[in-house]
């Protein structure tokens, strides 16, 4: 029988949910393949139960004492090792940035195609694909000819589901890994974000070039805070050096959900538009009607901004009895 | 310092994004292009680091003829060497792009001498294929670390940051380092009118170079279905606060 080999993004153990996203996928991909689903755990951590509770019937458990954390190259030579050793016929992981790069260094060392951010796969003798371009503005089909095939799936594209439930053998494997490796292992961590971030955030209030200045953000920061939410901008902000980076929504910026999105000033530009279609409500306030975001969104406001958001927030203070 | 930096052109799309009728292509009839986001601040923190460091920015690029067009506004911020590889206007897949990369770095340096710092955009703005810059540091035997929004140079090598959701984990390169590097890392400057000027007359090395095609093969670009939507307007004015509010109530937000 062939093998998929999956392989478990975690952080010294603490596995996200993108890695569950991968086995979920590869339970149906394994089983269109007629293949076994078989986990890569790099490290000592202890990713078996769960492993087994997503459908994987063996755990392969890739050690040495240089990964014991995370470095890309250390990762992706273990594995490329692995690789060698069990000749899968094809090895996924979740297209996290971590996940990306560990199967760019496995390819790399394999001298093999990659084929990163898919949403479905067709698997046969040469796989068809549907990948994402554009941070999912654009949809690419592609195929891959490869004695083993190597993707990764798009986070979030599906939700994680246990299933399959197995109680999985663990397999250890040595990886033969010299000290050049530590060259690009983690040598710390510092924790910025405390409370809620813009990616959790339940509502995000956010500013575009519309705003026209950096002091004209503080009437949505407070109705961001009346709200319990964030304060967002778009490119247009931050290269305008009115808002940082670390607020900016969109395909080179941060990927939010809230529960509604309010939109100030924004046009809706695609690369702005796909970091915000995940939000379950999105209020457009916007001059111009015929804006994209205006026409996207399910609930608009064709309106100054500076007169609306003030307003909302007198409203919400007057209601509060404030 | 001997710094390169990897760029790529990409049209630059607003509202929506058309496919040419064979699909094979964004449609750019009515598109101007730009340096991939990635990229342009990989470029502005070199620049930056020369400037503390003294040394030279080379900015390579891989693409159309037309991709002049990025390298002579890499030089009117501050560039000072420029690298075309004509990929005759197609998209060239990831192995190939990635040879033929490593390919023209060697002969940069058999010429010029090693550099310190090779850069890369995290991934490129359109195919997004998360790999170019991996591809290439491994074929010169060098370490990389990617999503990168900090950089300090140190006696050492360089001390990097990468960004994740909770905060940063923190790198030590050795010298000589490859990095992919995230918009966010400076805020790129804009062309001064000098700056412009100079880069008109900025020399551009053409390096005709080919690689064989890899295993992954683009058959044909479409939009994602988009989700029909009806918008409700809730008002023209700032009397449209009251129906906002009783949204957000419904919603369970206030
Ligand atoms: C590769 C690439 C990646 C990119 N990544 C991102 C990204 O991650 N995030 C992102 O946001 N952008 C991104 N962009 C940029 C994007 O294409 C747009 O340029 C940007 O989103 C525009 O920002 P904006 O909507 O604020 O400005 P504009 O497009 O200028 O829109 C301003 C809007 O404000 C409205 N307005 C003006 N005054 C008022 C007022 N008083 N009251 C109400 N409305 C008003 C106008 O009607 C207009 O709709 C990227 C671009 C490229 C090429």
């Amino acid at each position: 029988m062939s093998i998929l080999l999956v392989v478990l993004e975690h952080d010294r153990g603490d596995l996200p949910v993108g890695s569950l996203e991968a086995l979920t996928v590869g339970r149906d991909l394994a089983a269109s393949m007629d293949a076994s689903l078989e986990a890569v755990v790099v490290g000592d951590a202890d990713l078996t139960a769960v492993a087994g509770e997503y459908g994987a019937t063996a755990v392969h458990q890739v050690t040495n004492e240089m990964l014991a954390d995370y470095g890309p190259d250390a990762w992706g030579e273990a594995v490329a090792q692995l690789v060698r050793s069990v000749a899968p016929a094809a090895v996924m992981a979740v297209g996290t940035d971590r996940g990306n790069e560990v199967m760019a260094q496995v390819a790399a060392r394999l001298d093999l195609p990659f084929v990163a951010n898919c949403l479905s796969v067709e698997a046969g003798d040469t796989w068809s694909m549907t990948r994402v371009q554009w941070g999912g503005s654009l949809l690419e089909d592609s195929t891959l000819t490869a004695d083993t095939k190597l993707v990764s799936f798009a986070h979030h594209a599906i939700e994680a589901a246990p299933g399959g439930a197995a109680s999985p053998t663990v397999k250890t494997f040595e990886a033969d890994l010299d000290h050049s490796y530590t060259a690009t292992m983690i040598t710390d961590r510092v924790v910025l974000a405390s409370g809620v971030t813009l990616s959790t955030a339940p509502v995000v209030v956010s500013g575009g070039r519309g705003v026209g200045s950096e002091d004209a953000f503080a009437p949505l920061e407070e109705l961001a805070e009346l709200l319990g939410g964030r304060v967002g901008c778009s490119r247009a902000v931050t290269n305008n050096g009115w808002r940082p980076h670390s607020d900016q929504v969109g395909q080179t910026g941060t990927r939010i959900a809230p529960e509604i999105y309010i939109a100030c000033g924004i046009s809706g530009a695609i690369q702005h538009w796909v970091g915000a279609m995940a939000s379950k409500n999105i209020l457009a306030i916007n001059t111009d009607s015929d804006a994209n975001m205006v026409t996207k969104a399910g609930y608009a406001v064709i309106a100054d901004l500076h007169e609306v958001v003030p307003a909302i927030s007198a409203e919400i203070r007057r209601r509060r009895g404030q | 310092m001997r710094v390169l930096v990897c760029v790529k052109r990409v049209p630059a799309p607003g509202a929506k994004i058309n496919v040419t009728g064979d699909g094979l292509a964004v449609d750019t009839t009515h598109l101007g292009f730009t340096t991939s986001p990635h990229e342009e601040c990989a470029l502005e923190e070199a620049v930056q680091i020369i400037e503390r460091e003294g040394g030279e920015v080379v900015v390579l690029t891989l693409g159309p003829a037309e991709a002049e067009e990025q390298l002579r506004y890499a030089a009117s911020v501050g560039g000072t060497g420029f690298v075309l590889i004509p990929n005759g206007g197609a998209d060239w897949d990831p192995q190939r792009t990635a040879s033929a990369i490593a390919d023209a770095i060697r002969a940069l340096e058999a010429d010029g001498g090693e550099f310190d710092l090779i850069m890369f955009g995290n991934e490129s703005a359109d195919a997004g294929g998360f790999q170019v810059g991996v591809r290439v540091a491994h074929k010169l035997g060098r370490p990389i670390v990617n999503g990168i929004k900090g950089i300090e140079v140190t006696p050492e090598g360089f001390t990097a940051h990468r960004a994740i959701d909770t905060g940063v984990e923190v790198y030590k390169l050795p010298k000589p380092a490859v990095m992919g590097v995230k918009e966010g890392i400076n805020l790129p400057r804009y062309p001064t009118m000098k700056g412009r000027l100079a880069s008109r007359k900025a020399e551009i090395a053409t390096m005709e170079l080919n690689a064989p095609a890899g295993g992954q093969a683009m058959l044909k670009l479409h939009r994602p279905p988009e989700q029909p939507s009806t918008t409700e307007i809730l008002g023209t004015g700032p009397e449209a606060a009251a129906a906002i509010v009783d949204l957000l109530d419904e919603l369970g937000v206030l």
